[in-house]
């Protein structure tokens, strides 16, 4: 018989372990959905994994690989925070479409001035852009007591309706023959995300992930206000014992990880997307809650886990056109991804001991 | 003489650090109201539990007419005639009477019939109930109904009641009693619990007092006065105060007129309460729990803030501030709830150690945390206040009880406090444990520290307090001195019979 004993205290060991188990698991049981669906599952993971680094495409997928954990990884900073105070913003989506709309607002507002303020601004500009979309669930949260989750989600999708509304009213390329989405700001220097070092992938938002990475490690281990948001998620009676004011906490948390993700949708719109379009999000917003557990909110785990995530995607893609692997399955995987990562988190706070019945 | 239904012989429970009964014996006869008696912690719960199933005795025996009575659940205790209405209710706010009532049954019958039955029984017992009613829109004397109906529906042969009166009103109380008279005059026993003497006086037969665990007497309450069984209940004894009272220096804290709405469906709405407490003096608050302490802690730890006048330092207004800006003026806390509330349970002691002692003991630079000193800090309250553990690094809730009851005193102790407030200093800690906390609040007072301490120990508080006084339904009595109180006088401080005419209107 099984049976679970509860941890005096959080086992160290599993803490970092679970993860890597939780990737073989995956493979396992993604192998065998491979194989049921008649694919060489050893073909199928390596697809997934080694191609994309290693195989005879690298150098195409390699810098595809930072463009897609970038936003991942600066988004699920920001997310982290909150989940870590038990505040749960759940549009980061939105508050990327809204960081990337008022960051290309400002861009097409200057076009065709060429000054070096142009891109800082917009830089500015997107922070702030998802900073107020999150305000809107933190206020009201702080204000009237209601639920951040469903009206942040909520906001997804208004947000997406206003990028509809833009692309195709008031940002519209008039230079565009009617047709839908802005200017592409590639081909305006001075608002263009470029490439730092041309061929890596390397952009703007990379270096802005990076940076977050650093600046959240330091705040979570050093700093007071890093300790409070622990405190508020693990003991919320104690925080408040300690001093912690929630509601500033709830303001902080959704602000920090608004701005985070509308910096990443800023970065996208000016560089990889190039312009405002009415399918411009993909769901890094989502995606990157998924990134956030499983770095096990911890910054360096959130880097780890955003640029495994990349390669599920890159992978994935190239799985279903060179394997002819349907796009579902590869979604599936993904799912299982983050379902066995919650599942072997038990080991963390619990040990399994197996004994036998005994004679009643 | 009526027929005994249940005896129950020398049960015994241990849990670990402490006996919650030991050895208790007592009969219940049939178609008597049975009170049990006893302070907060006297094991009156542990012993209803045993009886209804929910704990199993370490050793010990029950009989139900004269048939040996083993419950291994509460179903089986349902099966044999013993029926429970607790304290605190299980119902759906959404569901009706009727629907809440069949979730309670094994095999309900169709809500119709069960409608009707419900209307049959709340008429022979005079409980006037709606099955029809959304169980949200009730009183909370209502809810008791729809609780003691569900029992009724049973027909058991022993009915217990875990104070039943804490939430009604003197006019619900009345009702209750007649139906309680009525069930008695059909031969259905009840017992009673309760510290509410009066009450018992005017209702019940028989109690038996426990006290730490032991059945210390019983007694025909009609026949005794008041006095005598408070007396039986707090202990005849008490520890002499240590040493008289010291010179009190002048006023540190000061409360008046602080009133405040009962924070949540089971808390308590303080009622203008004020006292003051001076440097070098301990004021103890004695009641039983839920009559106001963890609201009154609140309050003053800045958890809860009121208006700046209300809680005055040294004569300054803080009843505005929150828990920071409070501990940096000198006004510390420490609540009852170790694990949750005044320590993180996943945290390690250091990081336990800034949770309270960030500001006062410079443990910041400019808002970075300064993790050595955290540490050092937390090593020194583990050598002062003797903490048992592998060392700072370890998880709060990997410690004992008493171990991180001494770290949390020990953590506030150490940062020097004007005024320290605490509740429940010793609750659940080892006897040696116990002593060392008492004697670290004792030397704190002497340096000068006003200590206001709530404590359902009464011997506790007898032991250290110079001034005393007791909460009771979020009212505080005015404060006496220690030493010249009597044991009486304490128990019906405590259990309301002071001055309740007056309150109950």
């Amino acid at each position: 018989m099984l049976r679970l004993e509860k941890r005096p205290q959080p086992s160290r060991v599993w803490t970092w372990a679970t993860p890597p188990l939780a990737v073989m698991i995956t493979m396992i049981a993604g192998g065998a959905l491979f194989a049921a669906l008649g694919k060489d599952p050893a073909e199928a993971i390596a697809t997934i994994f080694w191609k994309p680094l290693f195989g005879e495409f690298a150098f195409y997928y390699r810098p595809q690989l930072l463009i897609k954990a970038a936003p991942l990884i600066l988004i699920a900073i920001g997310l982290s925070l909150g989940f870590r105070a038990g505040v749960w913003n759940i549009g980061a989506e939105g508050q990327y479409i809204a960081g990337a709309l008022t960051g290309a607002g400002v861009g097409l507002a200057f076009y065709p001035l060429d000054s070096w303020v142009v891109f800082p601004l917009m830089v500015l500009a997107g922070a702030l852009g998802g900073w107020a979309w999150a305000m809107i669930p933190a206020l009201l949260k702080v204000r009237f007591g209601t639920n951040e989750i469903l009206v942040s989600l909520m906001l997804v999708y208004v947000a997406e309706q206003l990028l509809a509304a833009m692309a195709l009213g008031p940002m519209r390329n008039p230079d565009g023959r009617g047709f839908p989405g802005s200017r592409n700001l590639r081909d305006y220097p001075a608002a263009h995300n470029a490439e730092i070092i041309s061929g890596t992938g390397m952009h703007w938002g990379v270096a802005a992930a990076v940076i977050a990475v650093i600046l959240a490690y330091v705040l979570l281990s050093r700093h007071l206000l890093g300790f409070h948001i622990r405190l508020a998620g693990q003991a919320p009676r104690a925080a408040r014992f300690s001093g912690v004011r929630p509601g500033r906490l709830v303001v902080i948390c959704l602000g920090t990880s608004g701005a985070l993700a509308g910096l990443a949708g800023m970065f996208e719109v000016a560089g990889p997307a190039g312009q405002v379009s009415i399918d411009f999000n993909v769901g890094y917003g989502f995606t990157a809650i998924i990134v956030a557990f499983l770095g096990r909110l911890h910054p360096v785990g959130i880097a780890l886990a955003g640029i495994l995530m990349a390669l599920t995607y890159i992978g994935g893609e190239m799985a279903q056109s060179t394997l002819g692997l349907p796009a579902a399955a590869i979604q599936l995987f993904q799912g299982m991804l983050l379902f066995f990562l919650l599942a072997v988190d038990l080991l963390t706070n619990y040990r399994v001991r197996f004994r036998h019945r005994e004679a009643a | 003489m009526t027929a005994n239904l249940l005896r129950v012989e020398s049960l015994t429970k241990a849990y670990p650090g402490v006996i919650a009964n030991d050895a208790v014996s007592f009969d219940i006869r049939e178609g008597e109201v049975h009170a049990l008696l006893g302070e907060n912690g006297a094991g009156k719960s542990t012993l209803v539990k045993m009886i209804y199933g929910l704990v199993k005795p370490d050793s010990g025996s029950m009989s139900l007419r004269g048939a040996p009575f083993a419950p291994a659940s509460p179903s089986a205790a349902r099966a044999a005639g013993v029926a429970m209405v607790f304290q605190h209710f299980s119902l759906f706010d959404a569901l009706s009477v009727a629907e809440n009532v069949a979730l309670g049954m094994e095999r309900p019958p169709p809500l119709r019939r069960l409608a009707a039955r419900i209307r049959e029984v709340s008429e022979t017992y005079g409980l006037p109930l709606d099955p029809d009613r959304l169980t949200g829109d009730l009183s909370a004397g209502e809810r008791q109904r729809v609780e003691i109906i569900r029992c009724l529906l049973q027909e058991p042969r022993l009915m217990i009641m875990d104070e039943p009166t804490s939430v009604l009103t003197p006019q619900e109380v009345e009702i209750l009693f007649e139906t309680l008279r009525r069930l008695t005059s059909e031969g259905v026993a009840i017992l009673y619990i309760s510290h509410k003497l009066e009450e018992i006086r005017a209702l019940c037969d028989h109690a038996t007092i426990l006290r730490q665990g032991r059945n210390v007497g019983t007694c025909t309450p009609r026949e005794t006065p008041a006095r005598e069984m408070a007396e039986m209940m707090v202990g005849a004894s008490f520890a002499a105060p240590a040493g008289a009272a010291h010179a009190a220096g002048e006023v540190a804290l000061e409360i008046a007129g602080l009133s405040l709405p009962a924070p949540s469906a089971f808390g308590t709405a303080l009622r203008d309460i004020g006292l003051t407490v001076r440097q070098g003096e301990i004021l103890g608050i004695g009641g039983v729990a839920g009559n106001g302490q963890d609201e009154l802690l609140a309050a003053l730890s800045g958890e809860i803030t009121t208006k700046g006048q209300v809680v005055r330092l040294h004569g300054t207004p803080v009843g505005h501030l929150g828990p920071a800006e409070r501990r940096r003026r000198g006004l510390l806390a420490a609540p009852e709830e170790r694990l949750g509330h005044a320590a993180a349970p996943d945290m390690t002691l250091t990081e336990n150690a800034l949770l309270t002692g960030a500001d006062r003991e410079e443990l910041l630079a400019r808002g970075f945390v300064r993790w050595g000193a955290a540490r050092s800090f937390a090593e020194t309250v583990i050598a002062r206040f003797d903490v048992r553990t592998p060392g700072p690094e370890t998880a709060a809730r990997a410690l004992s009880g008493g171990n991180l009851q001494k770290f949390v005193i020990g953590r506030e102790v150490l940062q020097r406090p004007e005024v320290f407030v605490v509740n429940q200093p010793t609750w659940g800690v080892d006897a040696a444990a116990a002593a060392a906390i008492r004697q670290a609040l004792l030397d704190l007072a002497a340096q000068g520290t006003a200590i206001l301490c709530i404590s359902q120990d009464l011997d506790e508080l007898m032991e250290i307090s110079d001034r005393f006084a007791a909460l009771n339904e979020g009212r505080l009595s005015p404060a006496r001195p220690a030493a010249g109180l009597s044991v009486e006088e304490v128990g019906l401080m405590m259990g309301g019979a002071h001055d309740m005419e007056v309150a109950h209107v």
